[in-house]
């Protein structure tokens, strides 16, 4: 017994030194994002909380523009998060619950999108929207990532595993695809949605490298983009404030992680482990 | 997968129209350009092109710079894959114990994921700033050192790989958290009794059983290390300093969008998409389909 307990102690200990070196980045961060830039330059450094915190989250999000940017990040990875799950849900529907010719074909075109990760395609894809006058808008950070394998095959999944006979049920009571889906499918997939949900918006918030070229108007600029303009000329950055952008810009997915990591865990990760 | 249950050979393409439409004009059409693009030279802005056949391979692989981005790519990913993974696993076997709070710990391990590399940059640029940051007080009034971490191609190297692994930690976690939880726990004691060490346990059967998963993290930490560390880099040293940190996708920016080698640049697309055409290969021959979407 008492081997047991100072197992545990010390198990706990073990799990304390790494959640704290896990989080001290964050932590510090934090402390600095509240002092001046006296304090930041003080030697030996302020470790405490400094005076300036409601004049630097001001200042990044006024001066910065952070309000404009985070506007902007928070209007596409909703967009595409909602979009997104509708169209992988629709094409879920149709690869379980229908029976259509070269059924095979489209399952491997859709499959073999996992290859194609977008920044690897951004010179092709730059001169497309380009050609069809869509840089600097919304649209260029939308409409690339409306459909993906990973939606697709995680509703088709899903689905398969529910029972068929509800669909012969639904049939018979004289519903179609779209009511099944509605009032059956959807009710048994909060999971599976949220996950998905999930996973693109924090995506779609941390996009860094197809924002920085394709949009060249700060009034349509995404949050992690206008981080990096706020670190751009270090001599003479005021740390304080890129500190509380940092802090700002991290908040929104953060937030969606806390509230859904459980559903994130049941309908994604244990997927991999059936 | 079971049989069709509604019938209509019209209304599942009605269904699945806007995703294939996605797929082709954003997926499909965009890797053939990339491909016709990488065999021409294309002049400033693509207001002239010239077929040159394969002259941009050609000239990559004879350039030693570039040679030495593929070096830096590979030390880079190896880096951050074997490290990141090892230490991963530690801590989740270390959170999967049977103590109070342990959905609590649990959060307060996996939290990185929802970071994004830009973010992760910003603050570790600031904790690593010669003259101010934090980490050289530390190790000036411990051990007297004062690195210049940014300033030096293998310390910036060193660096860019402790703060990749450091934001991807989170990820690793949750999937090695759910591998853990479904190791039958009667085995382990059966091999116990059986007179196995915890390290002899831990070898042959939670490693063994957790393979699958190891696998399946492998291949997302190398699409990571490749791909989604550009703002990492961006931010931090720009690929520098003297090109120390100049992985193949900040290469492939530079050229591209700064020097504006459209087809040059191409061709280094084409050369990563190769690599991911056989890790996706490799994949599928070890695991079958269950590595990518389960039992699907």
């Amino acid at each position: 017994m008492r081997r047991k307990r100072s197992h545990s102690i010390l198990t706990h200990a073990a799990l304390i030194l790494v959640v704290f070196l896990l989080l001290s980045p964050v932590l510090i961060a934090f402390v600095k994002s509240t002092q001046t830039r006296a304090q930041i330059y003080h030697f030996p450094p302020v470790l405490g909380f400094g005076t300036s915190i409601v004049q630097n989250y001001k200042t990044a999000w006024n001066e910065f523009h952070l309000g404009t940017y985070m506007k902007n990040s928070f209007i596409i990875a909703t967009a595409v998060t909602v979009a997104k799950t509708i169209l992988s849900m629709l094409t879920g529907l149709a690869l379980v619950y229908f029976e259509f010719p070269l059924k095979n074909v489209v399952f491997y075109f859709i499959l073999f999108t996992l290859m194609m990760p977008t920044q690897i395609l951004i010179i092709a894809l730059f001169s497309l929207i380009s050609d069809f006058g869509l840089g600097n808008t919304y649209a260029a950070l939308i409409m690339p990532f409306l459909a993906s394998a990973t939606g697709v095959f995680l509703f088709r999944q899903h689905f398969s595993s529910i029972s068929p006979h509800l669909a012969d049920a639904a049939r018979v009571d004289g519903a179609g695809p779209v009511r099944f889906l509605w009032s059956v499918l959807i009710p048994m997939s909060w999971n599976t949605i949220a996950a998905l949900a999930l996973i693109q918006f924090i995506y779609m918030w941390n996009q860094y490298l197809w924002p920085l070229i394709i949009i060249r108007q700060n009034a349509r600029q995404v949050i992690q983009v206008g981080l990096r303009s706020m670190t751009a000329q270090q001599d003479v950055t005021n740390w304080g404030v890129v500190m509380a952008g940092a802090i700002i810009a991290m908040l929104p997915p953060l937030i969606i992680f806390i509230l859904l990591h459980e559903q994130f865990t049941k309908g994604f990760v244990l997927g991999k482990e059936k | 997968m079971h049989q069709a249950r509604f019938k209509g050979r019209l209304i599942p393409f009605l269904f699945m129209a806007p995703t294939l439409a996605i797929l082709v004009l954003f997926l499909y059409y965009p890797v053939f350009q990339t491909f016709k693009l990488s065999l021409y030279r294309v002049a400033f802005l693509g207001l002239r092109k010239k077929f040159i056949g394969f002259a941009n391979f050609v000239d990559l692989f004879k350039s030693s710079a570039y040679l030495h981005t593929v070096l830096i790519t590979l030390l880079i990913a190896g880096a951050i894959v074997v490290i990141g993974l090892s230490v991963s696993l530690a801590i989740s076997v270390l959170a999967n114990q049977k103590v109070r709070g342990a959905r609590v710990y649990r959060l307060l391990l996996i939290w990185p994921y929802a970071l994004s590399p830009a973010v992760a940059g910003v603050i570790w640029l600031f904790m690593f700033s010669p003259g101010f940051g934090i980490v050289n007080y530390l190790l000036s009034i411990t051990v007297h050192i004062e690195p210049n971490w940014l300033g030096d191609p293998y310390l910036a190297v060193i660096l860019i790989i402790v703060v990749s692994i450091w934001k991807n930690i989170g990820y690793n976690v949750v999937f090695y958290l759910a591998a853990l939880q479904n190791v039958n726990a009667d085995v382990l004691e059966a091999a116990a009794i059986d007179g196995a060490g915890p390290w002899r346990r831990f070898r042959s059967i939670t490693f063994a059983l957790l393979s699958p998963m190891t696998f399946f993290l492998l291949i997302t930490n190398i699409t990571y290390a490749f791909f989604d560390i550009f703002g990492t880099v961006d931010i931090m040293t720009k690929g520098g300093p003297i090109d120390g940190t100049n992985v193949m996708i900040y290469n492939l920016y530079r050229d591209g969008f700064q020097y504006y080698k459209t087809g040059f640049a191409s061709a280094q697309s084409v050369i990563l998409f190769v690599g991911v055409i056989i890790l996706t290969i490799i994949q599928f021959r070890t695991s079958g389909k269950r590595v990518y979407y389960g039992g699907a």
